[in-house]
Order: C-alpha cells, then structure tokens, then sequence
C-alpha cells in the first residue's frame, strides 16, 4: 500500500515538473514514469543499500530509460531525465542545511550540506554513466564505416 | 550590393549565436549548448569554430579572419520546449532541411515564444507536486492537503514577486518566508501534523535541485567557470529559502 502511494505521488510530482519546466505536451507522461522509476528504484534499494548507492543506481536507471525515450520519441534526453531525476535531487537536504546555517546549527548544516553535495556529485555520476553506457551500446551495435576506411 | 554581401556572411554566425543563447537561457548544459553551437556551425560550411560558453555570456569565434562575437545572457530559466525546438532546427540544418535564412526565422520564433501551460496551469502543477513531495518525503496522509495549500501559495506569490521585482533572491526569500507562516498556521490549527514534512514539500518547486546536479555535470565535463557560477548560483536560491524559512520560526 505504502509503496504504491510512492508510485503514484512520484509519477505526479514528476509530471508536474514537467509542466513547470514546459516539457512539450505529448512527453509529460513520459517524463512522470521515468521519475517514478527512478524514485521506486531509490525507496527499494534504500532499504539495502547507502543513500549514495542507491542514488546512483536510480540515476542509472533514469538515464537509460529517458535514452530509450528519446530514441523512440525523437526529443533530446534533457528532456526526460530532468523531469526523471528531480525527485532524487537533494533539493529538500539543501534546504534543511541552509535552515539550520541560518539557525547557528552549525554542525549539522556542515553534515548535511556535504551529503547534499555528494549526492548531487552521485546524481551527475549516475547520468554520466548512463550516456557512457548508450554510447558503448551503440558502436558495438553499429560500427561506423569511417574506421573500416581508414583500415 | 556589398552591404547584402556583408549580411550573407554574418547570418551563419548569428544563427549559431541565437541557437546558442536560446538553449542556455532555457537551462541547457554547458557542453550541449557548445555541441549544438559547433553541430550548426559545421552544417553552415564555418570552418573551426570556436565558442565559450558561460551562464552568463557566449563568445564564437567562426575563424581566424572575422572577428568574434559576443552575446550577454542575462536570464536563465528551465524550458525544456525551446531545447527541444533548437535542437529540431539544428538537426534539420544538418540535414541540409532548412537554409541559414530559414533556420535564424524559425530561431527567432521560439526565441519570443511563451510559456505553453498557463500560469494557473503551473501553480496548479507546483501545488500538487508540492502535496505529493510531501507524501514522498514520509509526511502522513494528513500532511497532503496543506502541502497542496502551502506549494501553490508560494509558487503564486514567486511568480508575482519575480514579476513586480527583478530580483530574484528577494522573490525567493519572500515565497519561502510566506510558505513557512502558512504552514505554521495550517499546523497550529490543527490542519497537518508535521511542520518539518510540509515545508520541504511545498519549498520543493522553488529549490535549486537541478542547479546543483547541473554544475556538477558542467564541473565533470572541465566546464569550470560554468560549474562554479551555476554552484554559487544555487547557494543563493538555497541561502535564499532557508533564511525565509529560518525568519518564519524566529519571529514564533
């Protein structure tokens, strides 16, 4: 039950964004299932796995699924995984540091500030990644004639 | 007739300059914007090229005989429509589809095209995510109504701040700061449980998470300059939604 409610509300909140960063019309519902994957694959690997670990295991995720995306839809990939990884951003922990800097809690801004920074260095890892992966995937599928020539 | 001589060898340029503007205002990546710039000028016939890009400024040069331009970006927003329209044109222009002067019409009609969802569209859209955020961040079902309430509310009062004044840190800080007496009162009254779960949630459509996760994908790529501004920029909209937070519980 609990995880189904994840499912929807992070299909939802995905779609959303995507109409508050004006995603073309016809790849809003896109954009809601490529966030709702990544976020099933945080809340489910969370449970085993580090925060870092399971953010750049959904980020994976998220990337592969929004090259899929935008293979069969013709739209560029910033398309899908903006919406896809927005809700693994550490926006709320970045708040929290900042809340607690201006509230003198230092310590506990130090920490939380560092985990936000990791976790965004593990969100832009994950991407990374991803492209890395669709890029191999795609000169073994096809090797490009212009090497044979140059043979 | 040298005039129209002049204007032919300017447009490849300032096609490559508006492709490169369009997508930088609209949040693209550092190195996509260079890719897009460098793809359309090979397709133009404009022999190494050269750009730098900054969030807040293009240089390209074209070749080592004309001299370089410069564009000043001054505003940058996530439009996720107008990347996808430049990078249609300039896939087209590579496929020899459209001519320069085709291409710098079709460019300059996305440059002035608008937001396609209507404002009331996207605050209902920033209320619901809001309320959703709040579920997904472990608030209880209790918390999702003034979650919806609080994100919707401070989206508005964003859109009209950053309206009536261009400063942005002010329109932040003050959304926040109305985000944070919203929900303290909703919680008082006895509407939402957890003060802490609501916040997040409805702070969430203004918060820089995509800033963050781009300057680090632009610091990955050896785009230092851009990293580190959009990093400092992202401390600010973050700096500014704390201290509104943080002001909210220092006057209760």
């Amino acid at each position: 039950m609990n995880l189904v409610l994840h499912f929807i509300t992070s299909f939802i909140a995905s779609a959303a964004f995507g109409i508050l960063f004006n995603a073309p019309k016809r790849t809003l519902l896109q954009c809601g299932f490529s966030g709702m994957l990544g976020w099933a694959a945080y809340i489910l690997l969370g449970y085993r796995l580090d925060t870092i670990y399971a953010t750049v295991a959904s980020t994976i995720i998220v990337g592969v699924v929004s090259q899929i995306f935008a293979r069969t839809y013709k739209k560029p990939v910033i398309i899908f995984s903006v919406s896809g990884i927005i809700p693994l951003v550490p926006g709320g922990m970045a708040y929290d540091a900042m809340r607690n800097f201006v509230e003198k809690e230092y310590n506990t801004a130090i920490q939380l500030a560092a985990q936000a920074f990791l976790i965004s260095g593990s969100i832009a890892i994950g991407l990374v990644l991803s492209e890395v992966l669709n890029q191999i995937i795609r000169k073994i599928r096809m090797p490009r004639p212009k090497k044979v020539r140059a043979k | 007739m040298n005039d129209t001589a002049a204007v032919d060898e300017q447009e490849p340029i300032e096609v490559c300059l508006l492709a490169g503007k369009i997508m930088l205002q609209s949040g693209a990546e550092t190195y996509r914007v260079e890719d897009t710039m460098t793809r359309i000028a090979k397709a133009l016939g404009l022999a190494g090229s050269h750009s730098y890009v900054t969030p807040t400024g293009i240089m390209f040069q074209s070749d080592d005989m004309r001299w370089a331009k410069l564009i000043r970006i001054v505003e940058r927003t996530t439009d996720l429509q107008k990347v996808a329209a430049v990078n249609d044109v300039s896939r087209k222009l590579s496929s020899r589809d459209v001519t320069a002067a085709e291409a710098r019409a079709l460019l300059m009609d996305i440059d002035t095209s608008r937001h396609a969802y209507p404002v009331g569209l996207q605050i209902a859209a920033a209320a619901i995510s809001s309320g959703c955020f709040t579920l997904m961040f472990r608030g209880s079902l209790f918390d999702f109504l003034p979650g919806v309430v609080c994100g919707g509310l401070g989206f508005l009062a964003f859109i009209l701040l950053h309206r009536l004044v261009k400063v942005k840190f002010f329109a932040e800080f003050s959304a926040s700061f109305l985000i944070g007496i919203v929900a303290s009162v909703l919680v008082m009254a006895g509407i939402g449980k957890e003060l802490d779960k609501i916040i997040i949630g409805s702070v969430m459509p203004l918060v820089p998470g995509l800033l963050i996760t781009n300057a680090v994908r632009d610091l990955m790529a050896g785009h230092l300059v851009s990293g580190l501004s959009r990093g400092a920029e992202a401390f600010l909209t973050a700096f500014a939604i704390g201290a509104g937070i943080a002001f909210v519980f220092t006057i209760l």
